[in-house]
């Protein structure tokens, strides 16, 4: 073969489009020598044998830290198993696969008939939640790498006052619905792409994550673990199950004198004060509220669908078919200077408009209805927190609020009964 | 709680305890019928279909790894074994030779060998490839098109959501089952 001439080049290059066709310009030659053709190396995927690993590993550490948390009390030991966690699920297995981004996979693989998920994520997703139905979340205490990660940096930290907590709560509630809404449409899986924390785990992310992360990570020094309660989507879900768990953190292992020790040993405000009973006058007052809090419920659910719905064609433009028919519309109206690669593909695939904007309408439909039920979801849990906010608790001791306790066990400590405890279990050795 | 009745069932214990039944039954539910669906069908991985690729290049930088997972693979039984291979070498070389400008591979991860007169085997040395697909254009615009794109498994984390598949122009990506990892041009 000689030398193209130059001309050619230029022409060739401006001809023969993007795509790689497999055009067989030049037959492939027959060797006179003994070469023989080589082929493709293809090496493997990890086998599904380090995947069922991952899932033992996962059950041996949530069973360890309910023994930890429920029945060794002692902090030291959590926070080691802490450590471990945060050595295998995060660094070695560089934060992926984790229950939280699970979620992604839940629910595409439950909206979509032809997306299955592996039997290994589906266990990664459901044994932390059936272990907070039993025990409460251990799984955030002493389990999760994300958790490990903004606990062990915590150094300096700052109550934050219940009246700025609720509502930040309600933003972990806002990431969980849209994470479903967007892992459901087929868009994205928000929660994988925005996790703060996994660029630590692999040592590498794109510049706007690097920022992001390092952010959440100073955040975390001084606000106690942020990610995990105004954030976390997982967290919403086992904030729900933990409320009614069969067993629970207590600060005390056995009775509460009211010595209010403890008040401060919580740094995520999770835990609940004896409460004193409302006077007379108060009553009223607060039946009233709670009247016309519970009338506001249809109203801020109304509202949210509403708002929901307005920006359903927003959040459509995130899936790829949708953004497509977007930029051809555009080119039609001979808005774009500078072809996209996006355009370029699609007019050298060859495929029809209609049929693209076919499958544009059908997902901005889907965004609609979902929109409008997440957006009405929000209004409720916005309305219902609301309501959770004014109703009178009874509460005579001191004790860790079974939703928000992350399980840390860093209260222990500070329970005279459970140093009591402690000292009475190493009298017999020291006697012995 | 203390003066109370352990024996009575109380209307809070009675809704708590119904409560939680109820969501076990439904976590128990809703982790049969996924499993029953992972059970039918097979393990998926990403991959690139090789037919959809346009080589523009975001697979170099889009992947979560700082050197792409995404590499270039030679299907050699596609291949012309060319002296001027459009995929090696720059448009307009100097001269057919394997000196640095005359390279079209910004990390010269090709490696031309002579096998014998005309012809010369491309090998893609893989620990030099970035995956940024110049190679893949050339060869595809004025050659076989044999070099093309693959997820390399040894490297790929498996993302749940792949972060090039969210970048590809011409949604090239797409999962296929673990047993079968690769879509090999030549077996297309």
């Amino acid at each position: 073969m000689s030398r193209i001439p130059s001309v050619l080049w230029i022409l060739l290059w401006l001809v023969v489009a993007a795509p790689a066709l497999s055009v067989q310009r030049f037959p492939p030659p027959e060797f006179e020598n003994e070469y023989v053709i080589p082929s493709p190396t293809t090496p493997m995927p990890r086998s599904e044998i380090y995947q069922a690993a991952d899932v033992v590993v996962l059950t041996a550490a949530l069973l360890a830290a309910s023994w930890l948390v429920l029945k060794k009390r002692s902090r030291r030991a959590i926070v080691l198993l802490m450590l471990a966690s945060l050595a295998y699920f995060g660094f070695w297995r560089k934060g992926c696969i984790c229950p939280i981004g699970a979620i992604g996979n839940i629910s595409l693989a439950l909206f979509n008939s032809d997306f299955a998920i592996p039997w290994t994520t589906a266990a990664f997703f459901f044994l932390p939640l059936v272990f907070a139905l039993f025990f409460g979340r251990v799984f955030c205490g002493a389990v999760c790498p994300l958790g490990a990660l903004q606990d062990i940096v915590l150094l300096r930290p700052i109550q934050i006052p219940l009246w700025l907590e609720t509502p930040l709560r309600l933003l972990a509630w806002l990431y969980l619905l849209m994470a479903i809404l967007y892992a459901a449409a087929g868009s994205a899986f928000l929660i994988c792409r925005y996790d703060p924390f996994v660029a630590f785990f692999r040592f590498s992310a794109n510049p706007a994550m690097w920022v992001i992360s390092f952010a959440m990570l100073a955040m975390a020094v001084f606000i106690p673990r942020p990610y995990c309660r105004f954030l976390c989507p997982y967290g919403v879900i086992l904030r729900q199950l933990a409320r009614f768990s069969k067993l629970s953190v207590t600060i005390t292992p056995d009775e509460c004198i009211h010595c209010r020790l403890c008040e401060n040993a919580c740094p995520f405000g999770a835990i609940d004060k004896p409460t004193v009973e409302w006077p007379q006058t108060e009553r009223s007052k607060g039946r009233r509220r709670l009247l016309l809090l519970m009338a506001l419920l249809p109203v801020l659910t109304a509202a949210g669908a509403a708002l929901g719905y307005a920006l359903h064609s927003k959040m459509a433009m995130s899936h790829p078919v949708v953004r497509l028919a977007y930029l051809t519309g555009l080119e039609q109206k001979g808005l774009l200077k500078e072809l996209p690669e996006e355009i370029k593909a699609f007019h050298a695939a060859g495929q029809s408009s209609e049929v693209l904007c076919r499958q544009a309408d059908a997902k901005q439909r889907q965004f609609a209805v979902g929109g409008a039920l997440a957006g009405g979801g929000m209004g409720l849990i916005a309305g219902g927190m609301l309501i959770a906010g004014s109703i009178f608790w009874k509460r005579t001791d001191y004790q860790a609020n079974r939703g928000s306790c992350l399980a840390c066990g860093r209260c222990f400590n500070s329970c005279p009964r459970h140093r009591l405890r402690l000292k009475r279990n190493q009298q017999p050795e020291k006697n012995g | 709680m203390t003066n109370r009745n352990p024996d009575k069932l109380y209307r809070r214990t009675f809704l708590r305890e119904g409560l939680w039944t109820a969501v076990l039954t439904a976590l128990a539910a809703a982790a049969a019928a996924l499993f029953a669906k992972s059970r039918r069908s097979p393990a998926m991985v990403w991959q690139i279909d090789p037919l959809k690729c346009i080589a523009c290049g975001r697979c170099a930088t889009h992947c979560v790894l700082n050197e792409s997972a995404v590499k270039c693979v030679h299907a050699y039984a596609m291949c012309g074994y060319c002296d001027l291979c459009t995929g090696y070498f720059v448009p307009e070389p100097k001269e057919l030779s394997t000196a640095a400008e005359n390279q079209l591979c910004p990390t010269g991860a090709i490696r031309r060998t002579y096998v014998e007169d005309p012809y010369f085997e491309y090998t893609i040395d893989e620990s030099l490839c970035i995956g940024c697909g110049k190679c893949v254009k050339g060869c595809g615009a004025f050659g076989n098109g044999s070099l093309f794109l693959q997820v390399r498994h040894d490297r790929c984390l498996n993302c749940n959501e792949c972060a090039i598949a969210a970048a590809c122009p011409s949604q090239a990506f797409k999962r296929v089952p673990v047993e079968n990892p690769y879509l090999l041009k030549d077996q297309l």
